[in-house]
Formats: C-alpha cells, sequence, structure tokens
C-alpha cells in the first residue's frame, strides 16, 4: 500500500477521532430493532384478546422467560462472537439456558397434562402464525443487528450472523407470545424452534457474506 | 508473545486514542507495527514468500486494527486481540497470493517479538491501490503520508477546512480497507 508503513502510520495517527465502542454500537442496533418489531406488533398483530386473564397464567407468563432469556443470552454472546478472536467457547454455554428451561417445562407440562391432551396441546391452533410471524418480527432487529456488526469484526463472519439471528428471534418471539394463545409448552417447543431456526440460518448465511472484514 | 508491561503500555494508548489521542495513538501503532512484522516474517519465510508480503501484511493489520478500533474490549487484554487480527489478515493476504495457508493462533501469540528493520514495498503497489481513491482523498493521503503534512497544512494547501480533511481522510482510510477485502473476494 505504501512505500513506508511509517508513512501509513502518519495517516491513521492522524484519523484519530473518538469512536463509538462495538458495545455501544450494538445497544442501539438492540433499542432501534425492538422498537421496529414493536411498531410491526402493535399494528399488525397485537395482544391476544384475553391478555387480561393470560397474565394470570402461569404458562403464559413462562413463555416470556423462554423467550426473553433467549434474547438476552444471544446479545451477550454477539458481543463476543463479534470481536476478533471471539468464539463460543467464551460464552456460548450461555445459549443453552433457554433451551434448558423450555426442556424443563416440557418434563412438567406431560407429567401435569393427561395423556390424551399431548398431542391437541402439541398442535395447537396457532402454529403456522408462529412459523410465519416469528420470522416477520425478527426482520427488523436481525436487520439492525447485523449492521452495528459490520463495525465489528467477528473472526467467524457466519457465527456472529447466526447467534444474531438468534438475539433477534428472541425479540421476536416475546413478541409474537405475547399473541398467541398456544400457551403449552409442549406448543413452544414443538413450533417456536423451527422458526427461530429459519431466522439463524438466515443470519448465518447473511453473516458469511456480510459481516467478512 | 509481548512482555506483560508492554501490552499495558498497549492498553493505556489505546485506551487514550479510543478517546481522541492522536500522540498516543501514534505511539501504539509505532509500538505494535515490529511485533506483527516479526510475526508476518516468519511466517512468509518458512512459505517462501518476499519480503514485500510481509511488509504488506503488517500495512493491512495497521489499517485494520486502525478501522476496528472499537472491537477491543477494554476489560480483555490487548495482546489476543492484535494476534487475532493479525492471524486474520496474514491468512487474507496469503491467499490472496494464492498459497494455501493455515495459521495456528498459538504461533502468532508466541512471535509476537520485536524485530525492527522495516522494509520497502515497491512503487507499483502503491499505485494500484491509491489509484482507486477519488483524486481529492488520494491528494489528501499524499500530502500527509508521504510529504508529511499535518491535517492543516493538507487544510490550507488544499483550500479546505481542516474539518473536511478529517471526513474525507476517514473515508479514505475506510475505501482502502473495503479494497483490500474486495481484492481477497476476487479470488
Amino acid at each position: 500500500m505504501f512505500v513506508k508503513t511509517d508513512d501509513l502510520i502518519d495517516l491513521l495517527a492522524q484519523d484519530s477521532a473518538p469512536t463509538w465502542r462495538l458495545r455501544s454500537l450494538l445497544a442501539m442496533a438492540l433499542a432501534v430493532g425492538i422498537i421496529i418489531a414493536a411498531i410491526l406488533f402493535f399494528v399488525g398483530i397485537g395482544f391476544r384478546p384475553d391478555i387480561s386473564e393470560a397474565v394470570r397464567s402461569n404458562r403464559f407468563l413462562f413463555k416470556f422467560v423462554v423467550t426473553v432469556s433467549l434474547a438476552v443470552t444471544a446479545i451477550w454472546v454477539t458481543l463476543s462472537v463479534g470481536r476478533p478472536g471471539g468464539s463460543l467457547a467464551h460464552r456460548g454455554l450461555a445459549l443453552a439456558i433457554a433451551p434448558a428451561l423450555l426442556a424443563c417445562a416440557t418434563v412438567v407440562e406431560l407429567l401435569v397434562l393427561p395423556e390424551n391432551q399431548w398431542m391437541p396441546r402439541l398442535v395447537g391452533h396457532n402454529a403456522r402464525f408462529c412459523l410465519t410471524l416469528i420470522p416477520l418480527l425478527s426482520i427488523g432487529p436481525l436487520a439492525c443487528l447485523l449492521a452495528a456488526l459490520r463495525e465489528g469484526a467477528p473472526s467467524s463472519p457466519g457465527l456472529a450472523g447466526a447467534v444474531a439471528g438468534l438475539a433477534a428471534s428472541g425479540i421476536a418471539a416475546t413478541f409474537y407470545a405475547a399473541n398467541c394463545t398456544d400457551d403449552s409448552a409442549l406448543f413452544v417447543i414443538t413450533w417456536y424452534p423451527i422458526a427461530i431456526l429459519i431466522v439463524t440460518t438466515a443470519g448465518y448465511l447473511i453473516g458469511s457474506k456480510l459481516l467478512r472484514w | 508473545m509481548t512482555t506483560s508491561s508492554q501490552e499495558n503500555d498497549w492498553a493505556v494508548w489505546m485506551r487514550a486514542a479510543m478517546t481522541g489521542d492522536a500522540g498516543a495513538y501514534r505511539q501504539l501503532l509505532v509500538s505494535v507495527a515490529p511485533h506483527v512484522r516479526a510475526v508476518a516474517r516468519s511466517r512468509c519465510r518458512r512459505l517462501g514468500a518476499p519480503e514485500s508480503e510481509a511488509e504488506d501484511v503488517v500495512q493491512e493489520v495497521l489499517l485494520t486494527i486502525h478501522l476496528k478500533r472499537r472491537t477491543w474490549d477494554q476489560s480483555r487484554p490487548i495482546g489476543p486481540w492484535v494476534a487475532a487480527i493479525t492471524r486474520n489478515k496474514l491468512i487474507d493476504v496469503l491467499r490472496r497470493r494464492g498459497r494455501r495457508v493455515s495459521v495456528p493462533i498459538e504461533e502468532v501469540m508466541d512471535s509476537l517479538q520485536a524485530e525492527d528493520q522495516t522494509s520497502e514495498l515497491s512503487a507499483h503497489e502503491i499505485d494500484t491501490l491509491l489509484g482507486h481513491l477519488k483524486a481529492q482523498q488520494r491528494e489528501i493521503v499524499k500530502s500527509i503520508s508521504l510529504n508529511g503534512n499535518s491535517i492543516r497544512e493538507t487544510a490550507d494547501r488544499l483550500q479546505m477546512t481542516e474539518g473536511a480533511i478529517r471526513v474525507a481522510l476517514h473515508r479514505a482510510l475506510k475505501t482502502l480497507g473495503a479494497l483490500y477485502r474486495s481484492n481477497v473476494r476476487e479470488d
């Protein structure tokens, strides 16, 4: 590039305006992404009709324990995999929290529900909405997170994109769960992961192209 | 591996640099360059690549450190961060030159030790990359780097404001980083 590396250093040292930290950029992307998803939610689908009764149901509330923990852990891991040298080795284990919580709830559900209720609860009434609305609601958050990660430098671009996809689908699933009337853990563990996988795969594919540096 | 006192210096300088301290930033780059050079040279020697390739790596690593300095987590040591960038760019540059490479990170960490002679790149290399910049950006880059002018002197000479020079310089550096990347993708 330059005859002397010192010439380059002179140049770089002159461009030393204070910069935004990656953490702040991701925080901003997160906020904007949530706002976009919220607008889409309130304009497009809104709360379920019986929301005032639903909030007294443990099954309904537990959906948010799972989706919020997915969003929080995935954002935390994004912060690590978005940097040079970052890998799942540092924080990846945190991603097991949300699936573990959901698995426990599923076991409890199987214990308390009579067997003839298992299939009807699993199939539910909203599978098709679940599979379309979660990916739709996650588009805004995913776009924002990927835009912020472009300012990062992930050692593995695909991985960073995938983890951003997990975070985005955690946000989307949180909104969707407030609309969906299927509250059984059997429904959640069957359909939510499929929707989340779609978003995560999209994140992986876009990330491996867009997040190179 | 670098000594911890040296890494401490780097961390202190980088923290200052992130708040806009150009002097500290310069010290950091001057101090990091020989370490990156040592790694790049030993790797190129082993692959039988010419010395100019090593200097190319050094410059690309410094440019990347610059463009991606926001990604250093200030609560973590800075040495591994520099090593990760060095490794990544080493692979890019050597791959671009059509070499098959794998660079274990441990090796980069181990051989981040000083070796202090610079080598020069051919004039042809400079022109190919800088040639892609807009005329005004190229003028600013040459004024500051090759002629050693300050931002103010450059502004006076080109009859622009210092702010405009800073913005143009920043864009030029981002463009150079992108040019490197597109070179990688072509093959």
